[in-house]
């Protein structure tokens, strides 16, 4: 490959830096847990039921189970507490107590309390059963990748996997619309949500057809594009990724969702839902950790979300922001368990296309990204920003885009679609897209290691002034914290509070006695 | 090109040559590439008033599906002197003129508001047209001496926004709509006009709407003073405004 020539010691400082920003977070993470960390535990031990409402939507019963606890002020002690008490009381299944109490018919506070020890051994059981499900699933996705000949490299050695969106709505019309992609090249695809499901406290059921801009995430549609695509994967004889989106209120439960349904990407950032989505910083970094902890398990590769700040802030200027939080996100991911090749760290071409010279700025940051993280799967998400309904010229922007991918050894590209700010893709969109990433992987594929930059070039040059500036952003973030950091729009330009955004109320400071095997269970 | 021979009254689309009519054309069929799906193709184009039809390509675009760029020639013109636009009527100003405006002529800064309603989670717009940056090297509505602008980001509801518009004493709202599957942008801005109007607002605040499937017919069907379409700079919004707080000044 043709790199960068960067100084060592300093990407040495920044992540010790980075360590250092996450040291207080530590804290906060080990004393408190949150409603959603509590709903993916019943949810990792099977608890998947919902309850019709008046208005024919279906409410989970993780949620009623465990609002109740909340609003009894005992949800202190961990859901599994009560939980698994009420199992050895009622001498019931999982999901049949999970119905009972769900419906009322059981009141988990009204059981006699068994020991300490006994419930403790119980859940540590049931846990355990769970954890050994979580295995068995990921052994399952290690046969099926053999099978189909998977060629996945973190490092991206085998060039840039095609990886692009469905968002129809209706998850049937998903099915339809992933398989034509897949059979046109696509080695991902994602199933854009529906709009601001991350801001709902709970996951909707079942398989679902309404959408808007996207299709909602439930473990049944999750179950339902799943085995499309290893029919795909098996008809191909090509391993075809499955990816959806775990941010927001209910992150640690998509997290268990995506590790039971045998996801192989989930979109998962520690900052992303503060910045973008005003989710309250303790609830998502609380969150974040434990999604993590399950992730890790799952052997989940994650993609964090730097490249949003490109799309609010200027992409030229901004630079160094992204790299900040790359180490900030790598740092609290390894601090769950993760390790660096399933780190997907995100980052976009996004700078104004009428700058002079811009492609060599860009051919910078996409391979200063790669260097600094060479055992990552690097994630590159398409120009957007500068898009409008000039879809000729959009799609000369995405060859662009393929070729700095390719050329800078990007491990999972995200294609760009011609019709990008006009319309959800259609079939068409994302053949074109696929047939022009194709041409330019194939025919660049091995130009990167022809090539060197010159040492006191513009794009070293380039790639020197952000890492610099991003040591100085790293150096100011460790003195004022990383909340007050954020409140002075450290990221994107935009500013949250530590008390502000949305679920602060569904944060608990944790019992002395607080039962959760799996933050032990998941530890490998 | 000779000018003169174009027949503005019987204007047609042009490739080459004046009135050749040319147009290029690209759909999916759903249905395996083959001798039949191309004849389909044909068919239809020709169903849609095109003659002279040339099947560029036909591709496979996945199993089950062909694809078509084709070139065809459309017959059919309109008379281009009798065509009337509903459009937003506003000389555009730079942001110094609208600025020493408000100052001599308003004399008070006038309060914007700007949001992206509903579930709508897309700031792009509304970033351009209400943060300091602005869009296309022309400031934000931020910028303005005379101007007080508030963004209030994303997915905030109708009630919120007019809720905030009472408080701030707001001369004009600005509504972000990007997502609109199902037509929930006309749904949602329909909502936000019922709602001002029960709060008797909709005299007393301008509502003006953007975003890339808005236009100035659109948002006057949903009630709105005005709409702006994708690519609109912030100091044309401005202009619009200031020009309409001074008309509506002098009406009163």
């Amino acid at each position: 490959m043709a790199n960068l020539v960067l100084d060592n010691k300093l990407i040495a400082s920044c992540r010790a830096s980075a360590k250092r920003i996450a040291g207080p977070i530590e804290k906060l993470i080990n004393d408190h847990t949150t409603i959603s960390i509590e709903r993916a535990a019943l949810r990792l031990i099977g608890v998947e039921g919902a309850l019709e409402q008046t208005n024919s939507q279906f409410f989970p019963e993780a949620n009623i189970i465990v609002d109740n606890l909340k609003k009894a002020d005992v949800l202190q002690q961990g859901v599994l507490y009560w939980f698994v008490n009420g199992m050895i009381q009622k001498k019931m299944a999982i999901s049949e107590l999970a119905a009972a109490v769900a419906r009322n018919k059981i009141d988990l506070l009204k059981l006699r309390e068994g020991s300490f020890a006994e419930i403790s051994s119980k859940a540590n059981e049931v846990c355990k059963e769970a954890v050994k499900k979580l295995r068995e699933v990921r052994q399952q996705r290690d046969v099926i990748r053999d099978e189909t000949g998977d060629t996945f490299d973190p490092e991206g050695r085998n060039g840039p996997l095609i990886y692009v969106i469905v968002a129809t709505g209706n998850i049937y019309d998903d099915v339809t619309q992933a398989r034509a992609a897949a059979q046109a090249g696509a080695d991902a695809i994602a199933v854009i949500r529906s709009t601001a499901q991350s801001l709902l406290d709970y996951i909707p059921h079942g398989a679902t057809t309404q959408g808007f801009g996207g299709t909602y995430a439930t473990q049944e549609n999750f179950r339902v594009m799943r085995k499309a695509l290893d029919e795909e994967s098996g008809r191909l004889h090509r391993y075809i990724r499955l990816t959806n989106y775990c941010s927001g209120l209910c992150m640690p439960e998509i997290a268990a969702l995506g590790a039971l349904e045998r996801l192989d990407f989930l979109l998962n950032d520690a900052m992303y839902g503060i910045l973008f989505r005003d989710i309250n910083m303790k609830r998502t970094l609380i969150d974040q950790h434990f999604s993590r902890k399950i992730i890790a398990l799952a052997r989940i590769v994650i993609h964090t979300g730097e490249d949003n700040y490109l799309t609010t802030a200027d992409a030229i200027k901004n630079g160094h922001q992204v790299l900040a939080s790359q180490f900030i996100n790598e740092c609290l991911a390894i601090n769950a368990g993760m390790s660096e090749e399933f780190l997907g760290l995100g980052h976009a071409q996004e700078m104004n296309p009428e700058h002079p010279d811009v492609f060599l700025l860009e051919i910078a940051r996409a391979q200063m990204t790669r260097d600094i993280f060479p055992r990552s799967p690097i994630k590159f998400m398409p120009p957007t920003r500068y898009k409008c309904g000039d879809i000729f010229y959009s799609h000369l922007m995405d060859a662009m885009f393929n070729f700095v991918g390719v050329l800078t050894g990007q491990t999972i590209q995200l294609l760009g679609m011609p019709t990008e700010a006009m319309h959800t893709p259609l079939l068409q969109d994302r053949w074109m897209s696929i047939k022009n990433a194709k041409y330019i992987f194939n025919g660049a594929k091995g130009l990167g290691k022809e090539i060197c930059f010159k040492e006191n070039g513009v794009i070293n040059e380039w790639a020197r002034k952000v890492l610099s500036d991003t040591a100085a952003l790293l150096a100011i973030i460790e003195e004022k914290g990383l909340f007050k950091a954020i409140e002075e729009k450290a990221f994107a330009e935009i500013s949250r509070l530590e008390t502000g955004g949305k679920g602060l109320d569904g944060v608990i400071k944790k019992h002395a006695n607080y039962m959760n095997p799996f933050t032990e269970l998941l530890n490998e | 090109m000779n000018k003169t021979a174009i027949k503005i009254n019987k204007l047609k689309s042009y490739g080459d040559r004046v009135d050749d009519g040319t147009v290029q054309l690209s759909f999916t069929l759903p249905v395996e590439p083959s001798p039949e799906a191309a004849e389909a193709a044909r068919l239809l184009t020709q169903k849609m008033g095109f003659d002279e039809i040339k099947i560029a390509t036909m591709e496979k675009a996945a199993d089950g599906f062909s694809f078509f760029v084709i070139y065809a020639n459309s017959k059919y013109s309109v008379d281009f002197s009798k065509i009337k636009v509903v459009k937003v009527e506003a000389k555009k100003r730079s942001r110094q003129e609208i600025d020493e405006i408000i100052e001599n002529e308003i004399g008070r800064k006038l309060v914007i508001l700007g949001a992206c309603t509903g579930f709508d989670a897309h700031t792009v717009g509304i970033d351009a047209i209400i943060n300091m940056k602005g869009f296309a090297g022309d400031y934000g509505l931020e910028r303005y001496h005379w101007i007080d602008a508030r963004n209030l980001g994303a997915q905030v509801q109708n009630e919120e926004l007019l809720r905030m518009a009472v408080l701030e004493k707001a001369d004009a709202v600005l509504v972000s709509k990007v997502v609109t599957q199902h037509n929930i942008h006309i749904s949602d801005m329909k909502d936000l006009i019922r709602n001002a109007e029960k709060m008797g607002l909709k005299n007393k605040v301008m509502f003006i709407c953007g975003g890339p499937r808005i236009s100035h017919p659109l948002a006057l069907e949903c009630g709105f003073d005005a709409g702006f379409g994708a690519g609109t700079k912030p100091s044309e919004v401005a202009s619009y405004i200031v020009e309409e707080v001074i008309k509506r000044m002098r009406s009163k």
